[in-house]
């Protein structure tokens, strides 16, 4: 439930960025670093942390000093991280189920010791976005005026991209790398059809991604079917239905 | 308030990819000036709007802002800026009125502090001067282009700035609005001695309306007032021989 508390409020201000991809980007790159925690016989999701946070921070000043567009940039480490993944993962002799729980999510493996790290990073980082909520959405907004305001953009970029890269690296083993940046995009593009102001669409997209997380989580119970595949399709159907309802 | 110039050029030059956008100008604005910025396309008047905003650096010459150079000034609560690109957000997005006008106040406010009723007070003074209060509630992507200027116009007000820099406001804006534009700034410049620093084609209403010109075509061709402009033919100058002036003076303001 952290995760579903924390991704669609990173989500905003990627969506707001028109970012959105960052976070399958950012999945990709998860992918590259458990591959390498794989083959240099270290935890996996620490590897994967560490990898995100280094694309995270490489993309920002890329980014920032406008060194390449904003989707080329993206698509360069999107296609690169699995490339790299992809080599990693068939020197260490061909796919392995390990590989998979990643892939798409294996909750049943999630530990009691691993609950505790995801909860308590999950804490500290809805604090910070709580804490940095308007500085974020200005910049996110309009980054220019922000910038000549005096706020510290680029010290305020990377926290938001470091807690990016965080998010993913504690939401894979849930909802798996490939379908981890859906869950911060789709919920809050729901919120986005009806909500009547920013701060209603933060609370609805989370609303919606906790409803999405909880009820993918049952029903993968029941179904015997892989949560991160049944948490994002409660989330495409709660998107279908904004749409329906969709403010004039 | 220091007697120092708000802004104070002296001998900037800027250019990238060996490309000169401007040379070796320099200029004052005072306290209390209403300054327009005219130039033909590409003259460099965004990129001068820049270098005293602090977004971007001379190459050459230096650039003080309240008597302070640019690398030493920190307190640019006291500028309210409105880019050409305030108006290019993506009109789907939900933000209200008064959202997009509490990012004024973001740095008042400060880091990891929540806002105020001072804070809340002055957003709702700036919603006032701008004629936006009973548009508090709407979404920002619903409203007209003159009305989301103006939507900008506050943010920058509230922000309580002893100066407000925009860069070409009016874009977008539809032709019937910019008089409105215009009404506004001189009431913003007269009832609360703002300093205003604006870029604007449109010579005509520039002319009428501001205390001092600035007419930048990769040189500074002229600063003085606009009656002064007029008398020194500036503006062939500035845009070229085909550029013909027809003007009269009102005698309601002897402008």
């Amino acid at each position: 439930m952290v995760i579903g508390l924390v991704a669609p409020m990173i989500g905003m201000f990627l969506v707001l960025r028109r970012f959105a991809i960052f976070a399958d980007a950012l999945g990709h790159a998860a992918l590259m670093g458990v591959a390498l925690g794989v083959l240099l016989g270290i935890s996996p999701v620490l590897a994967a942390l560490v990898v995100c946070m280094g694309v995270a921070f490489v993309v920002e000043r890329l980014r920032a000093h406008r060194r390449l567009p904003s989707e080329a940039t993206l698509a360069l480490f999107l296609s690169g991280s699995l490339a790299i993944a992809i080599v990693i993962i068939s020197l260490t002799q061909g796919f392995s189920v390990n590989i998979m729980g990643y892939l798409f999510g294996s909750i049943t493996t999630v530990q009691s010791s691993d609950l505790w790290v995801i909860v308590g990073l999950g804490v500290i980082a809805i604090l910070v976005i709580v804490g940095l909520f308007k500085e974020l959405f200005y910049i996110s907004f309009d980054e220019e005026s922000a910038r000549v305001s005096g706020l510290p953009i680029r010290y305020i970029n990377l926290i938001l991209v470091g807690l990016a890269a965080l998010t993913v690296a504690l939401a894979m083993r849930i909802v798996g790398i490939l379908l981890v940046g859906a869950l911060m995009v789709i919920p809050v593009l729901s919120a986005f059809q009806i909500a009547r102001s920013f701060t209603g669409a933060l609370k609805l997209a989370v609303a919606f991604s906790l409803v999405s997380v909880l009820t993918g989580l049952v029903s993968s119970y029941y179904l015997d079917v892989a949560a991160g595949g049944a948490i994002v399709v409660v989330a495409l159907f709660f998107f279908l239905i904004s749409l329906a309802f969709k403010r004039s | 308030m220091s007697d120092a110039p708000v802004f104070r050029v002296d001998h900037v030059s800027f250019g990238y990819n060996g490309r000169t956008v401007l040379k070796d100008i320099s200029f004052d604005v005072q306290q209390g000036e209403f300054v327009g910025v005219i130039g033909p396309n590409g003259s460099g008047k965004s990129t001068l709007i820049k270098l005293l905003v602090g977004l971007i650096k001379p190459k050459t010459g230096s650039i003080e802002v309240f008597g302070r150079s640019l690398a030493d000034f920190k307190d640019w609560q006291r500028i309210g800026y409105v880019s050409q690109r305030a108006t290019h957000f993506d009109i789907g997005f939900p933000a209200t009125v008064w959202e997009v006008v509490s990012l004024g106040r973001v740095s008042r406010v400060g880091l990891l502090r929540q806002p105020r009723k001072l804070d809340r007070d002055a957003i709702a003074k700036a919603l006032e001067d701008t004629g936006m209060s009973d548009m508090q509630t709407r979404l920002i992507g619903n409203l007209s282009g003159g009305q989301q200027q103006r939507v900008f116009i506050a943010r920058a007000l509230a922000q309580k700035p002893e100066v407000l820099v925009l860069d070409e406001p009016t874009i977008g804006v539809d032709p019937e609005a910019h008089q409105s534009f215009f009404d506004l700034m001189r009431d913003l410049h007269d009832r609360k001695n703002l300093t205003i620093v604006l870029i604007s084609h449109e010579v005509d209403v520039v002319l009428t309306e501001v205390t001092k010109l600035l007419c930048i075509n990769q040189d500074l061709i002229f600063a003085g007032t606009p009656r002064q402009c007029l008398t020194d033919n500036c503006l062939v100058h500035l845009y070229g021989e085909g550029y013909h002036v027809a003007a009269h003076s009102h005698p309601w303001n002897h402008k």
